[in-house]
């Protein structure tokens, strides 16, 4: 027969009515937080990657001249994720739809100047931050072995994030970017034998056309973004592997037991 | 062969390696080369151009450049017009030869484009000065439309004129060196002397004179 319910207080704290502990809804929740942690991680065993990319040794006398790699890395995050967006209002219609697009964008969508500028702005930041950040690896000889590909696929990266740029800069297809189109495809033109071809294969045809903006669009949201996403991640995976470089003031110290002392 | 049953060329193994590598290859194959096609084509794919009606032939003298304004790209608005300078030639300084298709005398009119050679911004004729004038990069030309001084590697492109039905029509673009001769349509910053006329093939996808059997008819006039 089951007992009577008793008065809230009538069992001792901690306790139900049958003596048994129970927890405090706080520790409960936190509880349950870890059992989901648990439980994925008994599948996946993400555990010591975590710990191999969160946890690592790093040399002495490190500065915040070092926050510049993860400060760009927040910079193209803040692309990413600004840009994802505005594509959801975005048209990249030539016969005026993109100007008109971006103009709604500006004026009426909620908080949609806010977003815009962030991604036109972050844009600068970002590609301030990526000289800043190779300024850094280059005058403290972090380039050098074993850690060349990091570097060489830094460069790609800075390419791909100019490229980004020049892609970027038509969409809004005000007679600015028409404009600095116009020149940049030319630019591209002055390259000797494949130049002209060059050309025609960023504008879609050997004019300014119909398509030139959709495939500026393509290319600056699906194309290059999804190759510097696979290409941080594995100057990243890079970053952690070989270890961060020490400053090149800092000393190395030989062991004592290589020292040898000579008496005079 | 090492690892191969009696009388075969190649160990299971590996030929099992080499069928599920070929297969993945051909799978691979067969959605990027189609893709690559689709981004690749438009640069081998012909551009159509049609004659246009400039305006009549009164509308031209040899002293003054009228500003036309004509289709590049049909359909796109704005982003396909282009702006062509238009006078009549002038026979005592145009020394370039005219030459004849179909019984049609061509480029009776010099129809200079408002592209500049250097990178491609739109010139302007400045009238007092006889100059075109580029607001980008300092980029100056003659009346006849050679370089005159700043950085453009040529002379403006032309665009072939012909008078027909009593009206003048454009067709499409073509380049010139600094002799004036002929050539197919280059962009803008592609020298075409000497060496450059190699550096810069012609390209695939570029307009090519239309035939002059089928020009557009004039307007009607109400009441005529």
């Amino acid at each position: 027969m089951p007992l009577p319910k008793l008065m809230k207080g009538a069992a001792p704290a901690g306790t139900d009515l049958g003596g048994q502990e129970v927890l405090h809804p706080v520790d409960a929740a936190t509880e349950a937080g870890l059992t989901v942690v648990d439980w994925i991680d008994e599948r996946t065993q993400l555990t010591p990657g975590v710990r191999w990319l969160m946890f690592r040794k790093v040399p002495k006398g490190i500065n915040w001249a070092y926050t510049l790699g993860s400060a760009t890395l927040f910079a193209f995050l803040n692309q990413a994720v600004t840009g994802v967006f505005l594509a959801m209002y975005y048209r990249p219609d030539v016969n005026g739809g993109a100007y008109e697009s971006i103009r709604n964008i500006n004026d009426n969508v909620f908080l949609g100047q806010f977003v815009h500028g962030m991604h036109k702005w972050g844009a600068s930041v970002m590609i301030i931050l990526i000289f800043l950040h190779m300024g850094r690896v280059f005058f403290f000889g972090a380039y050098k072995y074993p850690r060349e590909l990091t570097w060489i696929i830094g460069v790609v990266l800075l390419i791909l994030t100019m490229a980004m740029g020049f892609t970027g800069y038509l969409l809004p297809f005000d007679q600015r970017s028409y404009w600095a189109t116009i020149v940049g495809v030319n630019i591209n033109n002055t390259g000797p034998f494949i130049g002209p071809y060059l050309g025609d294969f960023l504008r879609a045809g050997p004019e300014f056309g119909a398509t030139t903006l959709s495939r500026f669009y393509a290319i600056h949201m699906l194309l290059i973004p999804g190759l510097m996403a696979a290409l941080i991640g594995f100057h990243l995976y890079l970053v952690t592997k070989l270890g961060i470089s020490a400053p090149p003031w800092l000393k190395a110290k030989e062991p004592e037991s290589v020292v040898e002392v000579v008496e005079v | 062969m090492p690892g191969a049953f009696e009388g075969e060329t190649v160990s299971r193994r590996r030929f099992m390696t080499g069928v599920a590598h070929s297969a993945g290859g051909i799978a691979a194959a067969a959605f990027t080369l189609p893709a690559l096609g689709f981004a690749l084509g438009p640069i081998f794919q012909r551009e159509p151009f049609d004659w246009q009606i400039l305006g009549k032939p009164d509308d031209f003298t040899e002293l003054v450049y009228e500003t036309k304004v004509l289709t590049i790209v049909e359909g796109i608005g704005e982003a396909g017009k282009s702006i062509a300078y238009v006078r009549k030639r002038d026979p005592a300084i145009d020394t370039e030869p005219l030459f004849s298709k179909n019984g049609y005398v061509l480029n009776n009119y010099v129809a200079l484009s408002s592209r500049c050679m250097h990178l491609g911004c739109p010139v302007r004729y400045v009238e007092a000065a006889e100059r075109f004038i580029c607001p980008c990069h300092g980029g100056v030309y003659n009346f006849r439309g050679e370089v005159a001084g700043g950085p453009p590697v040529r002379p403006l492109d032309r665009f072939y004129t012909l008078e027909a039905n009593g009206y003048v029509y454009i067709g499409p673009r073509y380049s010139v060196n600094s002799e004036l001769d002929r050539f197919s349509p280059r962009d803008p910053g592609e020298p075409l002397d000497g060496i450059g006329q190699y550096l810069y093939p012609s390209r695939f996808d570029t307009s090519v004179l239309p035939p002059t059997n089928n020009l557009p008819l004039p307007p009607q006039v109400p009441g005529t």
